[in-house]
């Protein structure tokens, strides 16, 4: 009802639905050209490349921020393999380090106690030796303080004087 | 002229111009392109202008508004699509703020006068008629012949997409035109009926509640229709434009 009333008020002031008035056409298209045209301008020309300047740079920034992350991450990771690596290394020379001084010190204990060893030994032999000599001296002098002593008590038993070779015969066959 | 829906759709001259007999005069309807247009580039050359690493509040909305385009634009179309991007993103923004500047109150709907979208409609009609005869010569024929169809319906198919295709402008138009003023009548109408309610008395005013709210109710979906009508006659340019582009398509 209000709109048929409004559209019969307004035709009979204008005689048409104002926007379908062709009367309006020519000076709406002339306008929108216009400001359509000029928009369209300062968009193409000023604002789209400046906000596509602005993403891409930003793009860019971002893209070469990554790579520089990445970059850095290798070097990381390439360092701590580096480390890793050398601490092995480092392990594998100790313990080598420590056989190799335990080896030694083995061998120059034992190369040690031979010697001592074997000192022991020669000189158990010089001393077995010296017994020996000393014992075949005693052994001698016995036999001599015998004869001396047998010559003497013979002389003094019966007085008379046996030649050394007599004295000598009879004490080593009493001894045998 | 306060009760009267049609009256918020009449061309107002503000100075009148007259060029061999045509009347070209500086109307309301000129006056808000003017304002539509000088506002949102002022508004984007000021919000490009620190041109931030990190933005600033309006170049961040500068450039999700950029982005949104870009995104549709390319979707539809592929990234061949992109040179027609300045098109696109001045279709959208300039139809996106005419229809937003026709939700103020006595403020005038550019949009709602049908020569003004017939003519942008137009313009996509014809850039994409240029564009695809440029670009694939006469294989831009193709878009109005699908594959796959049995050849003994092929004409028959052939006239329907013919036709679909020069009725494209027409729908095009008509939709975002047809949308606005319809919209604008609706507001104008349960608005007058609060004014006419209120002058029957303390009834009437307690009555005058119900188109109130209807008003209130009307103006959240009329902001839902302009933005809505400028996507859709954005996202229509670009389907429209990829058949230029590839014609073969579909």
């Amino acid at each position: 009802m209000f709109i048929s009333q409004a559209m019969a008020a307004t035709e009979e002031a204008t005689g048409v639905f104002p926007p379908f008035d062709p009367a309006s056409f020519a000076s709406q298209l002339l306008w929108l050209i216009i400001t359509f045209g000029a928009f369209y301008m300062i968009m193409s020309r000023v604002v789209i490349p400046r906000l596509s300047g602005i993403l891409e740079v930003r793009s860019d920034r971002i893209t070469r921020d990554l790579d520089e992350t990445q970059r850095l991450k290798a070097e990381a990771d390439a360092a701590l393999a580096a480390y890793e690596h050398e601490l092995a290394e480092a392990k594998k020379n100790a313990h080598s380090i420590a056989m190799e001084s335990t080896e030694k010190a083995k061998a120059e204990s034992a190369a040690a106690r031979e010697k001592v060893e074997s000192g022991l030994a020669e000189q158990m032999a010089e001393a077995e030796a010296r017994i020996a000599g000393i014992k075949a001296k005693a052994m001698a002098e016995v036999g001599t303080i015998a004869n001396e002593t047998t010559s003497e008590i013979v002389k003094d038993l019966i007085g008379g004087k046996l030649t050394k070779a007599e004295v000598t015969k009879a004490v080593s066959s009493l001894v045998k | 002229m306060a009760n009267d829906p049609i009256s918020q759709f009449q061309l107002k001259t503000l100075i009148p111009l007259e060029v061999g007999g045509m009347d070209i005069s500086f109307t309301n309807s000129a006056l808000f392109m003017v304002a539509t247009v000088a506002l949102t580039s002022a508004f984007f050359v000021w919000a490009t202008s620190g041109r931030g690493i990190i933005p600033s509040r309006g170049q961040s909305f500068a450039e999700m508004t950029y982005e949104f385009v870009a995104g549709m634009l390319r979707d539809s179309a592929g990234s061949e699509g992109m040179k027609f991007f300045p098109l696109v993103f001045s279709l959208f923004l300039f139809i996106l703020v005419a229809n937003m500047f026709g939700m103020f109150p006595y403020f005038f709907t550019v949009t709602s006068h049908v020569i003004i979208t017939v003519a942008l409609a137009f313009l996509v009609f014809f850039t994409v008629i240029i564009a695809g005869f440029a670009k694939n010569g006469l294989g831009f024929l193709k878009l109005f012949v699908p594959s796959g169809v049995p050849m003994a319906i092929m004409p028959l198919v052939i006239a329907i997409e013919v036709i679909s295709f020069f009725a494209r402008p027409i729908s095009h138009s008509v939709r975002l035109f047809a949308n606005m003023l319809a919209g604008h009548i609706t507001l104008k109408v349960f608005a007058g009926f609060i004014v006419s309610l209120s002058s029957f008395g303390a009834l009437g005013v307690a009555g005058a509640i119900l188109p109130l709210l209807m008003t209130i109710g009307l103006t959240a979906l009329e902001l839902l229709v302009a933005f809505l009508q400028a996507y859709v006659f954005t996202m229509l340019t670009c389907m429209y434009l990829n058949d230029a582009l590839h014609p073969g398509g579909h």
